[in-house]
């Protein structure tokens, strides 16, 4: 169960190699019993976690290309785990810079994986929730949902169609007892970003980490991480030419 | 059957579940054969955290079970059904000349909840927990069948299993309760400040010797006050005078959308309070209402927390503990949220329920705002204040407890773990309490 203060007894994560999520799964520790990792590569993720939580932790095949089977993992989870009192949809693949150069194929790819995937994932962890009764559903959007830039335009696009998703879902959740949390961090420096040239107001794992913590607490539908970045809706306003400039940095 | 949104008096971890009103025995009994994700009761919903909900499950309100309240003046004592709200039987009670045993900060509990959280008032120095007047009970356990519980004989393991058992023996449909006479309803109020945190606890001493109804109200808004305090003693007047019994609200609080308790309002309101106590000692003739349960007087003001709610914290430690007290006061005043609504009171003798909060000693409870990580972390670091010296937490006030620190606190508890699966075997009754903290 989660407590007074939104801590959960067990979570699931989604995307379980995540930087963000495992960050996150750090700052609740102390209250987490059991833990379920789902990824792609479930065996080197399980090792590479060995030590890290006093969790019990668990792993689970996920491929988010493959919608199919996240039905019956999170079902397989939840059974482990007994409730999901915190689920958090964390997985992303920013792809290469992006130009004219991409492959159809490659922006195909991004997009299903990083929205219909992900959505995917979200429905199967909301239906579960409902059927609980109880329970958080934090969804990792990103600050480039809300204004592509030039040079992560498939990921930002699917994240854009993501972030709508998960905040509909929260309104199709009301009144079951459990509920989504979209959170869109800004520029993070981690493994998905390494060699990339931060982003203004760009920020680490761990701060995000308490955002997400604090917003649990605070029963927020939305976190950005760091908080200025809530003014980014903004940039919408802003005249092309001058938009395009910017982003181009 | 109707899905309602539940939560504690608190306002924190809202959960779905299906909620079935019975009003006689074998409907109670229908409502507990159905559940697959467990099934609990709740009467007026007073516990501040989990206690009485379960997401995904059933709740069964007890609110139905009114049989009719009736007092055997031979034997002084009142059987009513466990519907009845404390504040209903009072205002029965006293113009018969008749008070209730024991009566908890407010007067919105069901009797049932009432002997299930085993609650405890200002007088628990002398007269002990409700459990203790407790004559019998009626349970019905999840097998639909209806047991009468006596204290002593073949029944009493079940009955202490149940009187501080959070509900997870079953559903409580009907008690007898030994009752004291009183006069009327008016009580001698004796209301003292003292300076700092040790002179507070210093008189506490001396009041309890004193006087049947004691309590301190501590000032933890600021460390630079020390953590003044001011003492509440008093004692029912032999004459007859007209009855007020219980009083009635006189505002309600709306759904806020922030927490208005913030540090500024909290120091105000302590000072208003501290200066509302006089210079002098002195005593004055005091409704019951004003005494046992002044918060009464505005309903819903657990909502002045805003969405998140709050939670209180209340932990008992041994006699010779008073030392834990001081650390617990010094650290929640030096937090980054100081604490609104702070009790100390001192706890006499406990009763036989191995589940039972109160033990001999000091009882220290606290409200806090829901909405800081900062405060959950002091929160947990206190526990461990509180397990060290031998204490526990008050499972009725909890919504945030670690599970491993239990079995510490209440030592009995494989006691009440054993008779409780003899009750109910196929563990049917559960509440999000009980599975948080691994109760059952």
């Amino acid at each position: 169960m989660n407590d007074a203060f939104g801590r959960p007894q067990t979570a699931l994560v989604v995307g379980g190699g995540s930087d963000l999520a495992l960050a996150v799964l750090d700052r609740l520790d102390v209250t987490l019993v059991r833990v379920g990792l789902a990824a792609r590569s479930a065996d080197a993720l399980a090792s590479a976690v060995a030590d890290r939580f006093t969790a019990e932790v668990r792993t689970f095949h996920f491929d988010a290309a493959d919608p199919t089977e996240h039905a019956t993992m999170v079902d397989e989870a939840a059974e482990w785990l007994g409730d999901i009192d915190l689920a958090i949809v964390a997985h992303g693949d920013l792809g290469q810079p992006f130009s004219l150069e991409t492959t159809p194929e490659e922006v195909a790819r991004l997009i299903s994986v990083n929205h219909a995937g992900a959505a995917a994932a979200c429905q199967a962890v909301a239906r579960c929730l409902a059927a609980q009764g109880h329970g958080t559903l934090v969804a990792f959007s990103s600050v480039a949902a809300m204004r592509p830039r030039l040079g992560n335009l498939p990921y930002a696009s699917a994240k854009a169609g993501f972030d709508a998703f998960a905040l509909g879902l929260d309104h199709a959740l009301a009144g079951t007892g459990a509920r989504v949390m979209v959170v869109r961090p800004g520029f993070v420096h981690t493994k998905m970003t390494a060699g990339l040239a931060p982003q203004p107001l760009a920020t680490d794992a761990a701060a995000v980490a308490d955002a997400v913590v604090d917003g649990l607490v605070k029963g927020k539908s939305v976190v950005w991480a760091p908080a200025p970045l809530a003014l980014t809706p903004a940039l919408r306003i802003l005249p092309k030419a001058l938009w395009r400039r910017l982003s181009e940095r | 059957m109707t899905r309602r949104l539940l939560s504690g008096w608190g306002g924190t971890a809202a959960v779905i579940s299906d909620v079935r009103e019975p009003i006689t025995v074998a409907e109670v009994g229908a409502a507990l054969a159905e559940p697959d994700r467990g099934v609990i009761g709740r009467g007026l919903g007073r516990s501040y955290g989990d206690a009485a909900q379960r997401a995904g499950g059933v709740v069964v309100s007890t609110l139905g079970l009114r049989s009719p309240v009736t007092v055997d003046t031979d034997s002084a004592t009142v059987t009513a059904g466990a519907g009845w709200s404390l504040r209903e039987l009072i205002d029965e009670l006293v113009p018969l000349g008749w008070f209730f045993p024991v009566v908890p900060g407010t007067a919105d509990v069901t009797l049932g909840g009432a002997i299930a959280a085993d609650v405890h008032g200002k007088n628990h120095h002398r007269s002990g927990s409700l459990g203790s007047h407790v004559r019998s009970l009626d349970l019905i356990t999840a097998d639909g069948r209806l047991h009468r519980l006596d204290p002593q004989g073949a029944s009493g393991r079940a009955f202490w299993a149940t009187v501080g058992g959070m509900g997870l023996t079953g559903v409580i449909t009907e008690a007898t309760v030994a009752l004291r006479p009183v006069a009327g309803d008016r009580l001698a109020v004796t209301t003292r400040r003292h300076g700092d945190i040790d002179a507070v606890m210093t008189a506490l001493v001396e009041a309890d010797a004193a006087h049947e109804y004691t309590v301190a109200w501590l000032d933890l808004a600021d460390p630079a006050r020390g953590g003044r305090g001011v003492i509440d003693a008093a004692d029912h007047l032999d004459q007859a005078a007209p009855v007020r019994a219980t009083g009635s609200t006189r505002a309600t609080v709306p759904p806020l959308p922030v927490n208005v308790v913030q540090p500024p309002v909290t120091r105000v309101f302590n000072e208003i309070w501290w200066r509302r106590a006089p210079l002098r000692p002195r005593t004055t003739a005091g409704s019951f209402a004003r005494f046992f349960h002044p918060l009464d007087a505005v309903a819903s003001w657990g909502r002045l927390y805003g969405p998140t709610g709050f939670t209180q914290w209340q932990m008992a430690v041994p006699v010779d503990a008073a030392d834990a007290v001081r650390t617990c006061a010094e650290r929640l005043a030096n937090g980054t949220v100081p604490p609104s609504l702070v009790v100390l009171k001192r706890f006499g003798a406990a009763d036989a329920a191995p589940l039972s909060f109160p033990q001999p000693g000091w009882t220290l409870a606290v409200d806090l705002a829901a909405n800081d990580p900062a405060t959950a972390t002091l929160l947990d670091a206190l526990d461990d204040v509180v397990v060290g010296a031998g204490g526990r937490i008050y499972l009725t006030k909890d919504a945030r407890l670690r599970p491993d620190l239990l079995a510490a606190m209440y030592p009995r508890i494989d006691e009440w773990r054993a008779e409780r699966d003899r009750l109910d075997p196929g563990r049917r009754m559960a509440s999000d309490l009980s599975l948080r903290l691994g109760l059952v």
